[in-house]
């Protein structure tokens, strides 16, 4: 009984440290920020990297996110013959949800658990401790450009997505099932605005952005350096990084679209 | 890969998303056409607006010439104060024109018809609207039915 109580304890001690040593981490990562600004190659790299990289993978499931919400939104909207809110049925779910959740899930699919496991492997290799010993702070030089270029990469990825959903939508819902053109766009301009809609989209793809990349980079950072520990923190990154999108978009959407 | 390819790389993906804003600026939302800002704002009292939104569009003849910025409650005259917001392109609304709610296609949204009068004078920035018609309710609507028979 008191070991399990114990063990209990242990456990809470370890997720109150780990978490101190992740925000610690982050801090000491956005301090080093100046270095990418002012090396923009290095920047560069990481953009591409995370954000060329994702790309394909965006575009593609965009496309098809946007194609399966008019299928269905139609097959929903036509019992009330009001399938000529169709477009504004797929412009919501994309620009306000569906854009930045998605991407934030295939980024840290994708550009998170190889962040993951190109740090976790420095880190077990003794690259990181290798250029400390040549007085390169891995801060500098590793994470704040990791860190900077996706947290610019995911809401432009985001923006893309919502804007290819959009225009697969429009190839299902016009082309394939025959919903007039013009009411299609011109209802769906009527119903989003672009401050409290798309902007705010923005905004939720922005803190995804910065939460999913701290996640990777801190779970290689801060990985077992066996082959097991990389295994399982890049295992962990896509975990973690899917809840905390999931549970944050939650909280974004209830502060943004409640009213 | 050498580094013009990468940064040629980055550059597309930067234009990339250029084009999808511009999407989602110009096709998407509506910031090509109204933006609330540029306008004036004139007031109009309701007794009852039924289920008027912020931002329900105002038209005049169908055509949209501005939207509804803000609701509120007036404890003074117990009715609702509309506060719309009208763009500056049509600036010359006569003083007795009427603002009425109604209810566009039988389950639509509602939204408020401009119907010009014939003063001379006309409706400049902070002014009201004097003659307004309240939104119809089903349900007084039946209800009047019922009595009536």
């Amino acid at each position: 009984m008191l070991d399990l109580i114990q063990s209990l304890g242990a456990g809470t001690l370890n997720a109150v440290a780990t978490l101190g040593r992740a925000l610690l981490h982050l801090i000491q990562t956005v301090l080093a920020i100046g270095e990418p600004i002012r090396k923009f190659s290095l920047l560069n790299q990481q953009l591409f990297a995370s954000g060329v990289k994702t790309l394909s993978i965006i575009l593609v499931s965009g496309l098809f996110v946007g194609m399966v919400l008019a299928l269905q939104g139609y097959n929903t909207l036509v019992r009330f013959g009001a399938e000529e809110s169709l477009g504004v049925v797929v412009a919501f779910t994309l620009v306000r949800e569906l854009g930045p959740v998605v991407t934030g899930l295939l980024f840290a699919g994708r550009a998170g658990s190889a962040m993951t496991a190109e740090i976790g492997l420095m880190k077990s290799t003794e690259q990181l401790s290798g250029l400390e010993m040549m007085a390169i702070d891995p801060y500098r030089r590793i994470f704040a450009p990791r860190l900077l270029a996706g947290f610019i990469a995911l809401p432009l990825l985001a923006a893309m997505f919502s804007a290819v959903g959009v225009l697969g939508g429009h190839l299902v819902g016009v082309e394939l099932l025959g919903v007039d053109a013009g009411a299609y766009w011109s209802q769906m301009q009527s119903a989003v605005s672009f401050k409290a809609d798309v902007l705010n989209g923005l905004i939720k793809a922005v803190v995804f952005g910065l939460v999913v990349n701290w996640i990777a980079i801190f779970q290689g950072a801060d990985c077992v350096p066996t082959p097991e520990g990389v295994a399982s923190a890049t295992t962990g990154t896509v975990v973690k990084s899917s809840l905390a999108v999931l549970g944050l978009d939650f909280l974004l959407t209830a502060v943004m679209f409640s009213v | 890969m050498n580094s013009r390819t990468i940064e040629l790389t980055v550059g597309f993906f930067m234009l990339l998303f250029l084009a999808a804003m511009f999407i989602l600026a110009m096709k998407v939302s509506n910031l090509a056409s109204l933006t609330g800002t540029d306008g004036y704002k004139v007031t109009a009292y309701f007794e009852n607006i039924g289920g008027l939104k912020p931002r329900a569009p105002v038209s005049a003849s169908g055509v949209r010439v501005g939207q509804v910025s803000k609701i509120e409650y007036d404890p003074e005259t117990f009715r609702a104060r509309v506060t719309l917001n009208i763009d500056k392109d049509y600036a010359e609304f006569p003083l007795d024109t009427i603002a009425s709610i109604y209810t566009a296609g039988l389950l639509g949204e509602q939204y408020i018809g401009l119907d010009p009068g014939g003063d001379i004078e006309y409706l400049t920035d902070g002014g009201e609207f004097e003659i307004t018609q309240s939104a119809l309710v089903l349900e007084r609507l039946i209800g009047r039915v019922l009595v009536d028979q």
